[in-house]
């Protein structure tokens, strides 16, 4: 007993690791800060273009959002860093790191925008359109914030998902969370550095959960 | 060029023609309404009542045909589709208030990002057009704590307040609970009494007899009869018209 807990509840180590994790925790919460706004813009173009009039555009937009939905993230990221450089294109790790991740995100911010969007009936378009609105204000006044308000829960479970991804992040040696945990566990052969992240992540994201458990309740009710 | 405002009818409709794919909705549609003119739109369904309408603020692009508002050319290309909607007032069957503003929101919208007036200003405006339509006391309220009667009267207002030349209406009492028809009517009614030159898609035959100053009756796509309401609806002399009226009497 009191080797596990020597093993995964070591304070010490715990106290030890905290400033390279706290560290750690301010590159995820950077990679976030990039990749969620930036993806969450891409999914809305790409929303928007899979439903288009044009067909060569709504096609190409159906097809980046399947190839990238389909794709693991994690094929994705190292085919970006340890694989471009073959071609010449070699990216730092935080570079590498965003790009993959704003094409996976877009892919599914673009689910949940199109579903949105599809959720607003045709006459409130109508009725803007009737009222002297551009298609683009009729977008940003009436069919957004509906679409937006629509799908909220899924928004923000997808954010959820972001912030998990970024632990990804790690496989590149980009310092995030749990590579800095990582780093200390493999210096102190403790595995507490690990414990302190997952609590670390938790206490992230369980206010976001708990939220999300909220939306979906009075969309329900 | 420019012809007198007596002459130049507010609305004017010429060889209209509308098809969806190879479907002709529309065949040959001639009308030209004066101003202050209320005319009165009957017709089975699918004879293409709505079709007709939702081409005069080109929400539906007509296959061929020409359209002008007190002269000005509203099909075609070149034309500011935008300004001119602005002329074109619309209210739908199903209302199609926003849902996520109040009452106020919904008629300031258009006001302040099209019109570009300022907050205070856009509220006056609305403030006078939820007065005209009895709602003073509903303006912040949002569209799902209003009855379908005054959402309806909201969606008026919403289309009042641009100060339009024309209205549109598009069965605007059909989906609302019999009891709450007439709140909709009489604002219609004051409407009219004010000057606006209306468009009106409708089964409200009474309503037609005491307000309309024409009735057109039209099927196929095409207007097959049409004279002042009494003499439409009274003494109709096409069969289609008669057999369509019939259902009304019975
Ligand atoms: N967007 C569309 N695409 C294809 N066909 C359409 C479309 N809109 C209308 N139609 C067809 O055009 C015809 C006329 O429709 P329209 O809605 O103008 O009739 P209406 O006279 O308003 O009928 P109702 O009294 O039922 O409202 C119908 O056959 C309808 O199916
Ligand atoms: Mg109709």
């Amino acid at each position: 007993m009191d080797a596990i807990l020597q093993q995964f509840f070591n304070w010490g180590v715990m106290a030890q690791a905290l400033p390279l994790l706290l560290k750690g925790l301010g590159m995820t919460l950077l990679i976030c800060a990039v990749v969620i706004p930036l993806g969450a813009l891409g999914g809305l173009l790409a929303a928007l273009a899979s439903t288009a009039q044009a067909r060569a555009l709504r096609w190409s937009a159906i097809a980046f959002v399947d190839l990238f939905r389909a794709l693991p993230p994690l094929v994705l990221l190292i085919f970006i860093y340890a694989g471009l450089p073959f071609a010449g294109l070699r990216l730092s790790p935080f570079a590498a790191v965003t790009i993959a991740f704003f094409l996976n995100n877009s892919a599914y911010f673009a689910e949940i925008f199109r579903a949105g969007l599809l959720s607003v009936p045709k006459g409130q378009a109508e009725a803007a359109l009737s009222t002297g609105l551009t298609p683009a204000q009729t977008l940003i006044w009436v069919r957004l914030p509906q679409a937006t308000r629509n799908v909220l829960p899924d928004l923000l479970s997808n954010v959820v998902e972001i912030v998990k991804l970024t632990s990804l992040a790690s496989v590149v040696s980009l310092g995030e969370m749990l590579h800095a945990a990582d780093l200390v566990r493999s210096v102190t052969y403790n595995a507490s550095p690990l414990i302190l992240a997952a609590g670390l992540y938790l206490l992230l994201l369980w206010p976001l959960v708990r939220l999300i458990g909220r939306f979906e309740r009075r969309i329900a009710g | 060029m420019a012809r007198s405002p007596e002459t130049t009818p507010t609305l004017e409709v010429r060889a209209l023609h509308k098809a969806f794919g190879s479907e002709p909705v529309l065949r040959g549609i001639d009308l030209s309404v004066a101003r202050s003119e209320m005319v009165f739109v009957l017709g089975p369904s699918g004879s293409g009542k709505s079709t007709m309408l939702r081409c005069c603020n080109r929400l539906e692009e007509p296959t061929s045909g020409e359209i002008f508002i007190e002269g000005d050319r509203l099909t075609g290309p070149g034309v500011n589709l935008n300004a001119m909607r602005q002329r074109v007032g619309m209210v739908f069957q199903s209302f199609n208030l926003y849902p996520h503003l109040t009452a106020m929101g919904n008629v300031t919208l258009a006001l302040r990002r099209v019109q570009k007036k300022s907050r205070a200003e856009a509220e006056a405006i609305a403030a006078e057009a939820l007065d005209k339509v009895g709602l003073s006391d509903r303006a912040r309220h949002h569209p799902g704590q209003l009855s379908g009667g005054q959402q309806q009267r909201v969606a008026i207002a919403r289309a009042l307040a641009l100060k339009p030349t024309v209205m549109l209406f598009d069965e605007p009492t059909s989906a609302l609970d019999p009891e709450l028809v007439g709140d909709v009517l009489a604002v219609m009614r004051d409407v009219k009494a004010a000057g606006m030159t209306m468009l009106v898609v409708s089964h409200e035959m009474g309503f037609a007899r005491e307000a309309a100053d024409r009735v057109i009756f039209m099927d196929g796509g095409r207007i097959v009869e049409q004279g002042p309401p009494d003499q439409v609806l009274g003494a109709p002399t096409h069969d289609r018209t008669r057999a369509f009226l019939r259902r009304f009497h019975a």
